[in-house]
């Protein structure tokens, strides 16, 4: 083996701008630069991306060399490397990269979704660019608005590809790619489909990558505004877990501060007539996700009957569209509940109209997700149970951002205030659908203790297995005692695994078709990198660095509530002893909270 | 050329496959077999190729748009490449686009009405010491002019017109 290589991670000296530094030999330039508060300017390269070298904005001096070298790419393991980061050649290269970016960049930042964060627009300040060196090109496309998730503007693309790497790297479902070459090249999908048409999950990742305007979500905030501002009209919100952590972000707050509070009174403020916890609703799904898996495993084990283990969770709208698409032999593996978001939806326009004595038809429900697939998964025909759909208007997080700055709200000062009632408490375990690994830890905090009549055996509720960012994770708990009607699980050794990002999604069905998950129950699978408080509709920039963080805020929230497990809370037993009288999974549950699937396939329709 | 109606994509990719390698790296090889065969790559041909190699049916209609010899519609019975590089662009490669024009009533990356003929252009093919050069499906014609492309288009569509 070459000696340099071996020697990957050991300590060098290497020379930048004269002066010296220690590094980690094999760490590529950029990462020695960031490490020591160098400046580099970056377009293409993303922490959660492999360093491609396609814009050349960062191009360093190495060595004098006769070239200057990507700094995002050139790994440095010789111990004498000398690095300028500026130099007038430098300093030029750069320029003149920038300014022919620019002239194939057409559009206007004041009226730009990204205006203010945007990644070219910071360089173009910092190079103090005043005029344009090379004439602006005509505009070349047409904005692509088919898709309900998603809004293309290829006039603004700079063609980092980060897209297209999130797409392949993150997601593994590769709709996007680089067609054509030279001046015509563009970023298009297979046979220039149009979003609605292409292979495409809806999960926005593409969205949270893009340094520009480039790609967006599809505006709801149009909408919502009408709405609010109809006095005819009923208007309640519902906010997901993972929202409380990242929203303040868009106000400058630093990631992982907790806003719940603050974020229901600029709700309230910005003319809501109900906010309500989505979190209400995934209590739901827990015990009705929990019983239909007590149910699979008795029908398995004791009715020997076929069906279909392991169960895997189904509140991820582009894991569902993903495994629709690539996987439709396996949608039975699928758990049949609805989404949190969904099953909200269906007892806003059944249950709370019922209950409060208002006419559904006037009654108009905006959900608040981490998520631009939610706004695909409102839309889908089925998700009508309460005779109407069920969720009209899905924002996003930073649609929601972007609405509350508008209404002069001034968000870091507000005073907190508690969501409206009777879907106001939830529990911890509700609250961490917002990480990955959450759903799990949730579940089994109330499928043990109903099968044993007894408390996770974990420290403060706390399931340390079911927690962390490695792609796939796996545990195990075993069930012992337990109560009589579940004597067929005494000793049998629950089975669990964790899979977040659709990368990684892909190597769990994979190992499921070869039979490698046989002896596996249960899956959790969440599309996003990081699980919902990593979604496409978070605020941008989200790295590992800012996942960590919101994961953090979500995780110590729930160790202060004092509902830690979704069987207890209140709301929903109210709601099992009133509405959904057969209890969970019964008639009225599955007609109202329970979906089916479409397998997709992704061969074209002749 | 084969005919593509009714051709069942999966089995002759598997082929393809079979001889190649069923790895990513193998896509050049595969695309090339089916373009000389067939004269194109259509859309189900590349998703069953995208599916043999375990890649996205993007990134393979994204290496087919990249590379001029490579297409995923059918041309004319012949292709004619004129060379728009330097040198045969030095040597007036214009006035023979021209010419080549005039004669089949086509603009570049059009195909006449009889299918007989498409015009495109291609990168350098290295006869830069005999430009203006073009490539006719695979022969190649140097030392261009005017009259000589003429000629040239009209010798193959006798030649297309019996054939
Ligand atoms: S929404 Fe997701 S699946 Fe669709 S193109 Fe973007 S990253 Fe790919
Ligand atoms: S759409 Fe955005 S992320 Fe994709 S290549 Fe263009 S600028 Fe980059
Ligand atoms: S950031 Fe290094 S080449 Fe784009």
């Amino acid at each position: 083996m070459n000696e340099q290589v071996r020697e990957i991670g050991t300590q060098i000296k290497v020379t930048i701008n004269g002066e010296e530094y220690t590094a980690r030999r094999g760490s590529t330039v950029l990462e020695i630069c960031e490490d020591n508060g160098i400046p580099i300017p970056t377009l293409c390269a993303h922490d959660d991306l492999k360093p491609a070298g396609i814009c050349r904005i960062c191009v360093v001096d190495i060595n004098g060399g006769w070239n200057l070298e990507t700094a995002c790419t050139w790994e440095v393991h010789d111990p004498d490397t000398v690095i300028t980061t500026h130099s007038p050649r430098i300093r030029r290269a750069r320029r003149a990269i920038l300014e022919l970016l620019l002239a194939e960049h057409c559009g206007e930042c004041y009226t730009c979704i990204r205006g203010g964060n945007c990644e070219l627009e910071d360089l173009a300040e910092i190079y103090g660019v005043r005029d344009l060196r090379f004439e602006r090109e005509d505009p070349r496309f047409e904005p692509d608005t088919s898709s309900v998730s998603i809004y293309r503007d290829m006039d603004k693309c700079i063609q980092c590809r980060r897209c297209v790497r999130a797409c392949d790297e993150l997601q593994a479902v590769g709709a996007l790619g680089v067609f054509g070459r030279g001046p015509e090249s563009r970023v298009d999908t297979f046979e220039g489909m149009s979003f609605d048409e292409a292979v495409c999950t809806n999960c926005g990742q593409c969205v949270a990558h893009c340094p520009t305007g480039a790609l967006q979500e599809i505006d709801h905030t149009r909408a919502v505004w009408a709405a609010i501002e109809d006095p005819e009209k009923h208007v309640v919100v519902q906010t997901a877990p993972a929202i409380r952590a990242a929203i303040g972000e868009e106000f400058g707050l630093p990631p992982g501060t907790s806003v719940t509070g603050r974020m229901t009174t600029a709700l309230r403020d910005l003319g809501f007539d109900r906010v309500f916890d989505t979190n209400f609703a995934a209590d739901l799904t827990i015990l009705e996700e929990g019983t239909e898996l007590l149910l699979r495993l008795q029908a398995a084990l004791v009715e020997g009957k076929d069906v279909k283990l392991p169960q895997i969770t189904s509140c991820s709208p582009g894991w569902i569209k993903y495994i629709e698409l690539f996987y439709p032999d396996l949608v039975d593996h699928l758990s049949t509940c609805k989404s949190p978001q969904q099953m909200f939806g269906a007892l806003m326009k059944s249950f709370y109209a019922e209950e409060q004595g208002i006419d559904p038809e006037k009654m108009v429900t905006v959900s608040l997700m981490p998520c631009t697939a939610k706004k695909f998964e409102a839309q889908r025909p089925e998700m009508a149970d309460s005779g109407h759909q069920d969720v009209d208007y899905v924002l996003t997080t930073r649609e929601m951002a972007q609405m509350i700055k508008e209404a002069g709200i001034p968000f870091t000062q507000l005073k907190d205030s508690q969501y409206d009632e009777p879907f106001g408490d939830a529990s911890g375990a509700a609250l961490i659908f917002g990480a990955t690994g959450g759903v799990m830890e949730a579940a089994l905090r109330t499928a043990y203790e109903i099968v044993t009549g007894r408390e996770v055996p974990f420290e403060n509720l706390n399931i340390t297995a079911t927690r962390g960012f490695e792609g796939f994770k796996t545990g195990s708990i075993v069930l012992e005692d337990v109560l009589d009607e579940w004597s067929f699980l005494e000793g049998v050794e629950l089975k669990f695994g964790i899979a977040h990002g659709l990368a990684n999604a892909h190597e769990v069905m994979e190992r499921l078709r070869r039979g490698e998950m046989d002896d596996v129950h249960f899956i959790e699978i969440m599309a996003c990198p990081g699980g919902c408080l990593g979604g496409g509709g978070q605020p941008i920039p989200t790295t590992d660095v800012i996942r960590q963080a919101r994961a953090n805020a979500i995780y110590s929230e729930d160790e202060g509530l004092p509902i830690r497990k979704s069987h207890e809370n209140p709301h929903v037993n109210y709601l099992y002893e009133h509405y959904l009288t057969d209890g969970p999974c019964g008639h009225r549950s599955h007609e109202l909270l329970h979906t089916e699937y479409t397998p997709r396939g992704f061969r074209l329709k002749k | 050329m084969k005919a593509t109606a009714g051709v069942d994509w999966c089995e002759v990719v598997d082929a393809l496959a079979e001889k190649h390698d069923r790895k990513p790296h193998a896509l050049m090889g595969i695309l090339q077999d089916l373009q000389m065969e067939y004269g194109h790559v259509c859309p189900d041909a590349q998703i069953e190729v995208a599916l043999a190699l375990g890649i996205s049916p993007t990134h393979v209609s994204d290496v087919i748009s990249f590379y001029h010899f490579l297409c995923s519609e059918p041309k004319g019975q012949y292709v004619v490449w004129l060379c728009q590089t330097i040198s045969c662009d030095m040597a007036d490669k214009d006035q023979i686009a021209k010419a080549l024009s005039d004669e089949l009533g086509i603009s570049f990356g059009e195909t006449t009405g009889d299918g007989l003929f498409t015009l495109e252009y291609t990168n350098c093919m290295g006869m830069c010491d005999q430009a203006p050069a073009m490539l006719v499906n695979d022969e190649v014609h140097v030392s261009l002019t005017p009259d000589s492309a003429r000629e040239i288009i009209a010798g193959y569509r006798r030649e297309g017109g019996l054939g």
